[in-house]
């Protein structure tokens, strides 16, 4: 069974008739030849297809697209008008990569993480519960946990999120 | 092809952090991965392949009723062994898919799906109805059924060893360490799950097989692919402008690339997408063997050891044999007159095992590494000064001179780092409110290798700019990058002046990435082929002319034992009350021979540890002998190192360079990270808590007992 969507991806409308069945990422990777987010286990449990969607971060291989007729994507790709966003920057600087197949993911995680943070949303190691948030290493690699990374890039990964939020 | 003599590299770009060349397409996702190419690439309308996987570990496939699945919405074909397109047998059973009705192992390709889409195609490969004959199989690994010798090891070392009278010298030593020490089954986990685009042209009247496939070597992929299905090599043309990782899995061509170029076979040439699943990727895409190692160490009561006898069991499967080297670096790396290794294998009915990150080593070292901190304790002597104590003088195995063995400066240097020197002798003795506090170190060592078979070619471009050229693939290593820079010192010329090309079948030929060999064996090429150039066309070229060069053998070069060398130092945390292991300092000193490119190479061997500390802590494949198949099949069950796992890491190394094994003077950096980094946890573990752990993963029950 399909369904008319439309999306609007990385400041681009789109239209499409989707299978009922198709998770956003596919629809994005396989409909829309949007590939800046990655499959790397299709279950929730890697991060690789993190978006920004409607501004937070999103698993995009959790959700199905029928569910998301009208949202806003924001991928890697479309993070800046021009160049790069200052997260991305960073990750060049402190080698926060290796292979790139969990890249997209992480960068989008960490905007969406650094905004989260600024909203002052606690953490598992959040002390004061209600304050300002700290973000120091701890925060920063307890919010990130859920982008995994084989190739281990986590000290270079660190390193540029923490620059990019004291920016 | 001309065979260049090289010459030491005068280094200018060598040896300074460029930034990645690639990196901009990485952080923005616009990096073309295997299953991502396009309509530009010539990927139009493609179909997609999903796999049918046998759900019996041995036996024969009785009856398979595609109806079902063919009558679904979308689905174009089911294949199986009674309708694919015939292969021509290799004697690799692993890649000789759908020809007979032969199960042997849970999880095998038994047919293929091709849909329109892959929501279509996942759904048919449900509605295929498999039924089987079922034959009695074996899955488990024990010490009473791993008894098979193997002709040798992998790749092609002795399976046993023996100098002096090892029962002898262990009968009459002072001090005697005797334990059975264990790795679990293992999965590279690349997060770029495997997966190939493929389809079938017309070239002239010739049939050409092209594709992208996630591999560390696209020659290698050719090699394997165009006898199985009769054609010249120049008939199958391979990319892989990038790969999400690979660490070994990726090193071989596996099952699900004939599936794609079977699949494409029967499509009138329109291309075909096949992306293994996290899933299928436990079964299908090679792993690490689980060993057992038996030490035996002999030694006088100050330490020296006398003898040292390392006998490995661990498994191959029934269909494909692949025998880990898990005591090879026994044979070299600590003194001992008397000194025995081997290896005995069960043939399982199970998924093939291949190589895995630092193959042999990681395993090996784990096992010999926490004896020679048992021995030290065992001696009443710091575990440093068991080391030294035993460093050899000449490569013990093979007699030659080792050339630039460092260890003990890792060793020192990273005692200095760690502040060894302030460390309680005995365990047990720092307690940090509800956690037990202790150091341990482990030493590290990977051989240096080069592999013949390379070459390069270097052509003047209108501009005055270079194209260098090799089918060489960047796994995420920075080979893009430290390749740039080689050619660009080759030519003495700056980096931005070089146009690299790389990941083709049709360039010049290139070995695996694999083995820490990649930068030591295509570097040297592209100097072979710069220093030839230049020798042809001087400083100032025409453009348009080129050179394709390999470099010849240095004779000089076969009296030396080459390895590198590390010293791995963690601290632990143990929980008094839960077990939870934490790893607050990890510290690793390399001998590597020149870094090319500190930034990349910082990346590798951070990369190396975090993958030594996530087998430390976490990895573990349980296979239920009984189905004959991995369950923790996904990345909930099968754990790695996430963010939040990976505290102060650190690595540093010697200043040197290696001109006698390479002209870029390094001797490779991929392996050595992961090598001794699980001893060195472990033995931090023992220190904090008194609980002396022999298997691996150091899981928080093994210390409530």
């Amino acid at each position: 069974m399909d369904a008319h969507i439309s999306l609007t991806v990385d400041g681009t409308e789109r239209s499409l008739d989707v299978d009922t069945r198709t998770t956003l990422l596919d629809a994005l990777r396989e409909r829309l030849a949007v590939t800046s987010p990655k499959k790397g286990c299709d279950h929730g449990q890697c991060g690789s297809c993190t978006v920004l969607l409607d501004g937070r971060r999103h698993l995009t291989c959790l959700t199905l697209a029928v569910a998301h007729d009208g949202a806003e994507v924001v991928t890697a790709a479309g993070l800046a008008d021009d160049g790069l966003h200052p997260v991305q920057q960073a990750f060049l600087d402190h080698d926060g990569y290796q292979c790139g197949y969990c890249t997209p993911g992480q960068v989008c995680s960490a905007v969406g993480m650094l905004d989260e943070a600024k909203q002052g949303h606690p953490s598992h190691v959040t002390d004061d519960l209600v304050g300002d948030v700290d973000l120091d290493d701890d925060e920063i690699r307890e919010r990130m946990s859920g982008n995994l990374c084989r190739c281990g890039a986590y000290p270079g990964i660190l390193a540029a999120i923490r620059e990019a939020a004291t920016a | 092809m001309t065979e260049q003599v090289v010459r030491p590299l005068a280094v200018r770009s060598v040896g300074r952090s460029l930034e990645r060349v690639d990196g901009h397409e990485k952080v923005t996702g616009a990096a073309a991965y295997a299953v991502e190419h396009g309509e530009a690439d010539g990927v139009i309308d493609p179909l997609h392949v999903w796999l049918v996987q046998s759900t019996v570990a041995r036996g024969r496939v009785a009856r398979l009723r595609p109806e079902a699945a063919l009558s679904h919405p979308g689905v174009v074909a089911v294949i199986d062994h009674s309708n694919a397109p015939r292969l021509r047998d290799t004697g690799n059973r692993e890649l000789l898919i759908l020809q007979d009705d032969a199960v042997g192992f849970r999880g095998q390709v038994v047919a293929l799906v091709l849909a329109e889409s892959a929501e279509s195609a996942r759904e048919g490969a449900a509605l295929v109805d498999v039924s089987y004959e079922v034959e009695p199989h074996e899955a488990e690994l024990r010490e009473d059924n791993a008894t098979y010798k193997p002709d040798s090891v992998n790749p092609d070392m002795d399976t046993d060893t023996e100098d002096g009278d090892v029962d002898a010298a262990l009968a009459a030593a002072e001090v005697v360490v005797d334990h059975v020490y264990r790795t679990p089954y293992e999965h590279n986990n690349p997060l770029e799950p495997h997966a190939t685009t493929a389809w079938w042209e017309d070239d002239a009247g010739r049939e050409v097989l092209s594709m992208f496939d996630s591999t560390q070597g696209v020659h290698g992929v050719v090699e394997s692919l165009a006898p199985l299905f009769g054609l010249e090599a120049e008939q199958v043309r391979v990319r892989a402008p990038y790969v999400g990782g690979g660490f070994g899995s990726k090193g071989e061509a596996h099952a699900h690339v004939v599936a794609a170029a079977l699949a494409a076979r029967t499509t009138k040439g329109r291309p075909v997408k096949l992306a293994v699943t996290r899933q299928q990727m436990f079964a299908l895409t090679g792993y690490r063997t689980a060993t057992i190692s038996h030490l035996r160490l002999g030694a006088t009561a100050d330490g020296t050891l006398t003898a040292i006898e390392h006998a490995v069991q661990e498994q191959t499967s029934a269909i494909r044999e692949y025998a880990e080297q898990t005591a090879s670096p026994t044979r070299m790396m600590y003194a001992a007159p008397n000194r025995r290794t081997s290896h005995r294998l069960a043939r399982l009915d199970v998924a093939v095992p291949s190589w895995m990150r630092a193959p042999g080593e990681m395993p090996g070292m784990f096992a010999h590494e926490v004896a020679m901190d048992e021995l030290a304790v065992a001696c009443g002597i710091d575990p440093l000064e068991v080391r030294e104590r035993n460093e050899p003088d000449v490569d013990p195995e093979t007699g030659r001179p080792f050339n630039n063995r460092r260890l003990l400066e890792c060793l020192h240097r990273g005692a200095e780092r760690f502040d060894w020197a302030s460390r309680p002798p005995g365990p047990r003795a720092t307690v940090d409110g509800d956690w037990w506090v202790g150091t341990g170190v482990a030493s590290a060592t990977y051989p240096a290798m080069k592999m013949p078979g390379n070459s390069a070619r270097v052509r003047s471009l209108d501009d005055g700019r270079y194209a260098v050229a090799i089918g060489s693939v960047d796994i995420g290593t920075g080979a893009r990058t430290v390749l740039t820079q080689i050619a660009a010192d080759a030519l003495d010329v700056e980096p931005g002046d070089i146009d690299l090309a790389i990941a083709d079948t049709r360039l010049p030929p290139a070995s695996v990435a694999g083995g820490s060999s990649g930068t030591s064996s295509w570097g040297t090429a592209i100097v072979a082929a710069a220093q030839r150039f230049r020798a042809d066309h001087g400083p100032s070229p025409d453009p348009g002319v080129e050179t394709t060069a390999s470099a010849a053998d240095d004779p000089a070069a076969e009296q030396y034992a080459f390895h590198s060398f590390g010293a791995v130092f963690a601290e632990a945390r143990v929980n008094r009350w839960t077990g939870e292991v934490r790893v607050p300092r990890l510290l690793g000193v390399y001998s590597v021979g020149r870094v090319v490119n500190p930034m990349t190479a910082r990346s590798q061997l951070l990369g190396g540890l975090v993958m030594g500390l996530s087998a430390g802590l976490f990895e573990e494949s349980h296979r239920d002998p009984r189905f004959g198949h991995v369950v923790t099949q996904d990345l909930a069950t099968y754990h790695v190192a996430a963010h939040a796992d990976v505290l102060d890491l650190d690595a540093e190394w010697l200043e040197e360079a290696d001109e006698v094994f390479t002209p870029m003077g390094s001797r490779g950096i991929g392996e050595i990270g992961i090598v001794g980094t699980a001893a060195a946890v472990a033995n931090a573990t023992f220190h904090a808590t008194g609980v002396r752990v022999r298997s691996l993963p150091l899981t928080a029950d093994r210390f409530l007992a």
